[in-house]
């Protein structure tokens, strides 16, 4: 049960930080491999708010998350549009969008060693104890659960209640139809990459309120960011936050029975797995 | 398989005497050029192998590290019981199995899930090898004592690249080669003329993998001491797609033309700005991408055809005002 609900409580910022990759990938058609590093410029961020500034990380996320979407959309304006254009086939801007962003990757990463050094960092926000079922968890984590609860739920609302969301998703299932009913593909899809940045971003702010970062631990997530995004499906919201759910709870439960040093190896069988029996995804329809 | 050309003659002669030039390197300098000269012809011998198996396929292996990591390992366990060829032949084999395994697990769909899949396994045999380690050995290194010295591994590293090429030679002339060709332009095409394409991948990507550990088993005793992270560091991966991709992948020795000055380049920054190497690697990635999209091999053969079409252009108006 303990195990149970430490993962779950994980799972949440993992939710965010898939999401927001699942939004990149699925309607901007950008397999964005930098993702991890919005979410370390995040916790870093975080961290200098609320070190020296005594700004609370949740508030924080009041600017966290509107600078990460101006920072995502001014590389995808900048640096991933022209690519997109060059593109002849969904294949090559496959491969031109991979080395591309292995290339923010690097030159994030290497800023933040720079800029931070590569030491690892913590704050303490909130670390008193929170009861569940007469079991205690840090109250920072919960705290953090509910407010990737709260967003994911703005997000459902924004793409299944609004106009603009519904867009998104149409440009997610057919980029060329989207065009024939009036949608401006290229814009909807610089706003879903920007989108994307600042869901992660703010995953990345909740995380370093319970977590220790440094600045070249963007690509662990990245990969764990991938493989729920793979498990649950491209572009699928459901089934980004079930994979999240259950990648997050199957990690606590490598890392508590079995050795905390295993915990990509918890991910990587399960990848394993999807690729296996799913490689559609858990909600997936087989495309022919 | 048909008899060799006398292009093919030529290519096999000239790749003969660079071999020969090559070997004469320790007698010139035993120490800092040739330390560069080892680095240069690891990493040649990396890219050449890397290339033997993404330059047709076009996909983004990281695996590179992952199996580099298990060579050197072999070797480090086995180098107090077993004598050291055996130790290469069972590098040979770990690595053609890991790449069988992830290749059967992700060549047969799409090539994303390869590139993700490979992105993270260094790391991943990085955990289970320390974990292993941890849990039934008691100490999480592993000595290499050799008599080994630079020039050994260094001419070793250039029997490896030779090897290497002279493999892919072989493969280009060969039935598999032709698949590949056909698949690297038109997969379904390839599908439809009866080509096992997965198959065909997996085995290529084995070759490929043997040789990367072969290598790691070679440079082992360069460590003298060997611990997960610096056998599993991944920035090999890296900086061996950087290379391949600097250089161009369209011909075997493309890669060689980025091996040559990006090793030298991060010698120096590693020496000088330690702190700079992940900006650089960044940088490169870019300028792959906008600039060099098929390698400085591939803005070479533009520049040729170019230069082809104009000296035609010239000559047809030549004679036409001769008319």
């Amino acid at each position: 049960m303990n195990i149970l609900i430490t993962g779950i409580l994980l799972s949440g910022t993992y939710a965010l930080v898939a999401l927001g990759l699942t939004l990149q990938y699925g309607v901007a058609r950008i397999m964005n491999l930098g993702n991890g590093e919005t979410l370390v410029a995040a916790c870093f961020v975080a961290f200098w708010l609320y070190t020296a500034f005594a700004i609370n990380p949740i508030l924080g996320l009041l600017i966290i998350a509107p600078g990460a979407f101006l920072l995502n959309w001014a590389i995808y304006a900048l640096a991933l549009q022209p690519l997109v254009k060059r593109a002849k086939n969904r294949g090559q801007l496959e491969s031109d969008s991979i080395l591309a962003t292995f290339g923010l990757l690097f030159l994030l990463q290497g800023l933040m060693l720079l800029g931070f050094g590569g030491e690892y960092r913590s704050y303490t926000f909130l670390s008193q104890p929170f009861e569940i079922f007469g079991n205690s968890y840090g109250l920072n984590r919960v705290v953090a659960f509910a407010a990737a609860v709260i967003i994911a739920g703005a997000l459902w609302f924004f793409l299944y209640r609004t106009r603009q969301g519904t867009a998104v998703r149409a440009v997610a299932v057919d980029p060329v139809s989207a065009n024939l009913v009036a949608i401006d593909v290229a814009r909807t899809a610089a706003f879903a990459f920007a989108l994307g940045g600042a869901l992660t971003a703010c995953g990345g702010a909740l995380l370093s309120t319970f977590y220790t970062f440094n600045a070249s631990m963007g690509v662990i997530f990245t990969m764990k960011a991938l493989i729920i995004v793979i498990m649950g499906g491209v572009g699928d919201v459901r089934g980004a936050v079930l994979a999240a759910l259950i990648l997050g709870i199957s990690e606590t439960l490598v890392a508590s029975l079995i050795d905390p040093g295993l915990t990509l190896a918890a991910t990587y069988g399960l990848f394993i797995l999807v690729l296996l029996f799913r490689p559609q995804g858990i909600f997936g329809r087989a495309t022919a | 398989m048909s008899r060799l050309s006398q292009d093919e003659l030529r290519a096999l002669g000239l790749g003969a005497a660079l071999v020969v030039l090559a070997a004469l390197l320790p007698l010139l300098d035993q120490g800092f050029y040739l330390s560069m000269g080892v680095n240069i012809m690891l990493y040649a011998a990396l890219c050449t192998a890397w290339t033997l198996f993404s330059g047709p396929t076009h996909y983004i292996s990281l695996a590179t590290a992952a199996f580099y990591g298990l060579g050197t390992y072999s070797v480090g366990l086995g180098i107090d019981i077993l004598p050291y060829p055996i130790l290469l032949g069972i590098a040979a084999l770990v690595g053609a199995a890991l790449a069988g395994l992830v290749g059967a697990a992700t060549l047969r769909i799409s090539g994303v899930y390869f590139v993700i899949f490979t992105f993270g396994l260094a790391e991943l045999v990085r955990q289970l090898v320390t974990w292993t380690q941890t849990k039934f050995a008691t100490a999480i290194g592993l000595y290499v004592f050799t008599d080994f010295t630079e020039v050994h591994i260094y001419l070793m590293l250039l029997a490896l690249t030779a090897l290497v090429f002279l493999t892919g030679f072989l493969i280009n002339r060969s039935r598999l080669g032709f698949a590949m060709r056909i698949i690297g332009n038109d997969e379904t095409v390839a599908r439809h003329a009866g080509i096992d394409t997965a198959r065909s991948k997996i085995v290529l990507f084995m070759v490929s993998g043997a040789f990367i550990a072969i290598a790691g088993a070679i440079t082992a005793p360069r460590y003298t001491y060997i611990e997960p992270p610096s056998a599993f560091n991944p920035m090999i991966s890296f900086l061996v797609v950087i290379m391949a991709l600097l250089g161009g992948t369209k011909r075997l020795w493309g890669p060689l033309v980025g091996v040559i000055p990006f090793t030298i380049v991060m010698d120096i920054i590693s020496a000088r700005f330690p702190n700079h190497t992940s900006i650089v690697v960044g940088l490169a990635f870019f300028a792959i991408v906008y600039l060099l999209p098929d390698g400085v091999t591939g803005r070479l053969e533009q520049l040729r055809a170019w230069l082809r079409t104009r000296r035609a252009a010239g000559h047809v108006a030549a004679v036409e005002k001769q008319a």
